[in-house]
């Protein structure tokens, strides 16, 4: 007999890194084999595509027939993070390192007290509707990844995760602007829009 | 029926994103200060087993459930595009600290902000749309 409640105890944890890695790849086995190509971003370009951007813009001219799936797999995204919020929350916040905690503390940034929802997923504090600065990062940082997604053809998911799994050039350059960028904003750009 | 099957992939690639905690900000913030090994792991070891599964799946010729052979479009590569679009693209997951999959991930999860961050992801989309014929390629 399995105990089942320790049995939901035990998944309910953060699981460890090689965990998490084993089962990205296993959902990139899963869409390859289901004859799809692993990409989320995409999502966006179906999006546009579906509200009418491909009677002004060619680019958006899809066929939304072989995209669908994408959206359904976004959805399921949606809510598997729904299910695990649930019935799977871990029992205290990520365990970021205490350096981080340390620096982001000097920025004004308190942790884990900067999630409303105390699982130290997102500073609310930072991101949130009730303030113009936080409307203005979150959609101008959303914008930033949608834009650069389309211009380089793929994002995490596409390049980092798929393209480098086929050994791709193109993909492994992508990863290093992901990097360059996000070294830019992290190391440079955030901070100064923290003390603005 | 099809789309069904997708769905489902989704609710598990959503749970696995939660528990791996790579929907965390926090956990991005981190990895871009090198003061964890956590984002590194996952994403070694997503690409590792992954390979190895892409690999084992052309070597063996397995068929998908589409009657096809594991194939991959190979892109053109282009030094100044992938560079100028992948920083692009850093600057914004360094910024909102999730990229496309955490986005829809988060939002399943409660935050609710994240309507604000893919209504940017989807401008960006269409801006890209607008302004692709002048940006080098």
């Amino acid at each position: 007999m399995v105990n089942t409640s320790s049995f939901w105890d035990f998944v309910s944890q953060p699981w460890h890194w090689a965990v998490s890695g084993a089962a990205i790849a296993l959902t990139l086995a899963l869409l390859t084999w289901m004859g799809r190509s692993f990409g989320v971003s995409t999502t966006f370009k179906g999006i546009c595509t579906m509200a009418g951007a491909g009677k002004r813009i060619p680019f958006f001219n899809m066929n939304m027939k072989d995209e669908y799936w994408r959206l359904a797999f976004a959805l399921g995204g949606i809510l598997g993070g729904f299910i695990t919020a649930q019935f799977l929350q871990s029992p205290e916040p990520v365990a970021i390192s205490s350096s981080t905690i340390e620096y982001l503390g000097t920025l004004g940034i308190a942790y884990p007290e900067s999630d409303a929802l105390n699982r130290g997923f997102v500073p609310t504090e930072i991101f949130n509707f009730t303030s113009l600065k936080g409307i203005v990062l979150a959609l101008a940082g959303g914008f930033l990844v949608g834009f650069g997604a389309r211009y380089g053809d793929g994002c995490t998911s596409g390049h980092a995760i798929s393209g480098l799994a086929h050994l791709q050039l193109p993909s492994l350059i992508t990863v290093i602007g992901f990097f360059i960028g996000g070294l830019l904003m992290t190391h440079l750009l955030f901070p100064m829009l923290m003390g603005m | 029926m099809k789309n069904t099957s997708f769905f489902i992939v989704g609710i598990f690639f959503g749970i696995v994103m939660t528990k791996s905690e790579a929907i965390s900000w926090f956990r991005i913030h981190e990895m871009f200060r090198f003061e964890s090994f956590h984002m590194y792991g996952i994403i070694g070891t997503a690409v590792i087993l992954g390979a190895a599964a892409m690999w084992a799946m052309k070597k063996f010729k397995i068929k998908t459930l589409a009657g096809t052979l594991v194939t991959y479009n190979p892109m053109k590569l282009s030094l100044k595009r992938h560079l100028l679009a992948g920083s692009i693209f850093g600057l914004g997951w360094a910024l909102v600290g999730c990229c496309p999959g955490p986005m829809y991930v988060l939002l399943g999860n409660g935050y609710v902000i994240m309507i604000l961050v893919l209504l940017g992801a989807i401008l960006g989309t269409y801006t890209y749309g607008l302004v692709m014929d002048k940006l080098p390629h």
